[in-house]
């Protein structure tokens, strides 16, 4: 279960008071109509979805009900930092150290166990 | 290949089964192969079998990272059905059905396919018009199936709290009497043996860790146990499909979510049929080793972790005890997670690529494993020809820009 540190709320608070919202950052196209069914199909449907850092969406929905973004790592799902609407992060999988990525294969050789 | 008989057990008493033949062989890389195909779990090596065995490619390689059958197709909860809303969809899961039946003989491995029968519970008037509306489509797409009340449904499964004191009070349900179960490692491995015997090269330990482009098209991978080439590649990768688009340059519309199931302590033979509801959001079937196969829903955040988060664990445990008051102490015995890639309209991506000559056949999300036989034969034809199969054909990449999309989030069981 998720610790999640609240901006708003400043406290940590557990997993099931929040709800994912999908990849953070996705600027709405200033003016939909004059977008072509590419660009308008790309804003919908297309996700990065990576294999490491994510910034993602979170609302804390039984608590003070706002919106907020989660830097985390969608392998060892560790929480690297979380930050208020209209911020950027600090941390980004270019920013992230070695020490990162060995923790990375660490938590992949654990859940993928022996090989064939 | 050894053929599998009643015949061949008595033979091998004799030897005391000490001379099987190995199910398939550990071969080394080729330089080059006709067909790559990457990912050996069930859709992948179905995909090899049916290239092999109808379309006559000598040449072809399964690239797997791990080892056969280790991803989603082996994390599933085994059922089958193919009562979706959609004649595309239909279309798609009714041809994997017949596949299904004829499957064990086909390659002479059983795979221990059990017709025994899928209920989808309704437990709100809308949950029941969606039900009628569903099997009113199914019929007429050829797809048996049946609008049961709370007293055709208590009839089939006895111990499931059909009362009015329920909080959500099972109102009906779709019945579709040809749905069942079938062994899911037993998949993998018959069509791993089968393609094995028609000459495909199964690489295990093999990871694809790029793509070899050249003005556009695909001519080979690199792996970690060198370059291998090929000029026709086809990417089955399920929760991984995203990373491998990367690596081809290109996006594709899906999210990668863990999806958890658990198993219970083997009890006596109690529950004949498979039990989903969507609204309490759980579906439950017993195993023939007598564990309690429960399903979950995804957890909402993406993820590659292969486990699932204790909260799901906890409603979908609550979803079947509302259901089935009798399972109320039953212990569990084991949980893992499998990462499926969900779509936005809950339905496959069987396409070509920006890339020539690069195929994906992803995006199958919660529901894959029922369509195993059907995604690899129209695949596989589609990898033949270099044109996607008519029944393959509504699952482009391209729906999300034309806005063609079919939407299956009410007949895909899982909520997401």
């Amino acid at each position: 279960m998720f610790q999640i540190y609240c901006p708003y709320c400043e406290e940590l608070r557990e997993e099931e008071e929040f709800h994912p919202k999908g990849e953070a950052h996705i600027a709405r196209p200033l003016d939909p109509e004059a977008c072509s069914d590419e660009e308008w199909g790309d804003y919908l449907f297309f996700r990065d979805n990576p294999r490491g850092v994510h910034h993602e969406l979170w609302v804390h929905a039984v608590g003070c009900r706002k919106f907020f973004n989660i830097t985390r790592h969608t392998v060892s799902y560790e929480i690297l930092e979380t930050y208020r609407m209209g911020e950027q992060p600090t941390i980004t999988a270019e920013s992230v150290s070695g020490d990162l990525a060995g923790r990375e294969s660490a938590a992949t050789a654990r859940q993928e166990g022996v090989r064939a | 290949m050894q053929r599998y008989s009643g015949f061949g057990l008595v033979k091998h008493a004799l030897s005391h089964h000490e001379n099987w033949q190995r199910q398939w062989r550990n071969p080394a890389p080729k330089k080059q192969y006709d067909v790559i195909i990457v990912g050996g779990g069930g859709h992948g090596l179905a995909t090899a079998y049916y290239l092999a065995k109808e379309h006559g490619v000598k040449n072809i390689a399964v690239l797997e990272k791990g080892w056969l059958g280790g991803g989603n197709t082996a994390r599933n909860t085994t059922i089958v059905r193919s009562n979706y809303l959609w004649d595309e969809a239909a279309a798609l899961y009714e041809h994997a059905m017949k596949l299904w039946e004829g499957l064990s003989q086909d390659i002479n491995y059983n795979v221990m396919f059990s017709q025994r029968g899928v209920l989808n519970l309704g437990h709100t008037l809308q949950d029941m018009r969606d039900i009628q509306r569903r099997v009113n489509a199914n019929r007429l797409n050829g797809i048996d199936g049946e609008v049961l009340d709370a007293k055709g449904v208590q009839e089939i499964v006895p111990i499931l709290d059909c009362s009015k004191r329920a909080r959500y009070p099972v109102l009906g349900a779709s019945w579709q009497p040809r749905a069942g179960v079938a062994r899911h490692d037993a998949v993998a491995w018959g069509y791993a043996r089968a393609a094995d015997a028609l000459g495909v090269d199964l690489l295990q330990n093999t990871e694809v860790t790029g793509f070899k482009i050249r003005d556009g098209r695909v001519f080979g991978v690199h792996t970690n146990r060198g370059d291998i080439e090929a000029k026709t590649v086809g990417c089955v990768t399920a929760g991984n499909s995203g990373v491998l688009a990367k690596m081809a340059g290109f996006r594709l519309p899906l999210e990668s979510h863990p999806l958890q199931a658990l198993v219970s302590e083997p009890l006596k033979p109690i529950l004949d049929t498979v039990v989903m509801s969507n609204h309490v959001h759980g579906y439950i079937s017993q195993s023939d080793k007598g564990d309690l196969v429960i399903g979950a829903g995804i957890d909402g955040y993406n993820g590659y972790g292969q486990r699932g988060s204790y909260p799901t664990v906890e409603h979908t445990l609550q979803a079947i005890v509302e259901m089935f008051p009798i399972f109320s102490r039953v212990r569990m015995n084991r949980q893992w997670g499998g990462i499926v890639d969900t779509c936005p309209d809950a339905c496959p991506i069987l396409s070509k690529t920006p890339v020539k000559g690069l195929f994906f056949n992803c995006g199958w999300g919660t529901g894959g494993f029922k369509a195993t036989p059907g995604s690899g034969h129209v695949f596989a034809a589609s990898l033949a020809k270099g044109e996607m199969h008519p029944l393959a054909a509504p699952f482009s990449i391209d729906r999300f820009h034309t806005g063609a999309l079919v939407d299956e989030h009410g007949a895909a069981g899982v909520a997401h």
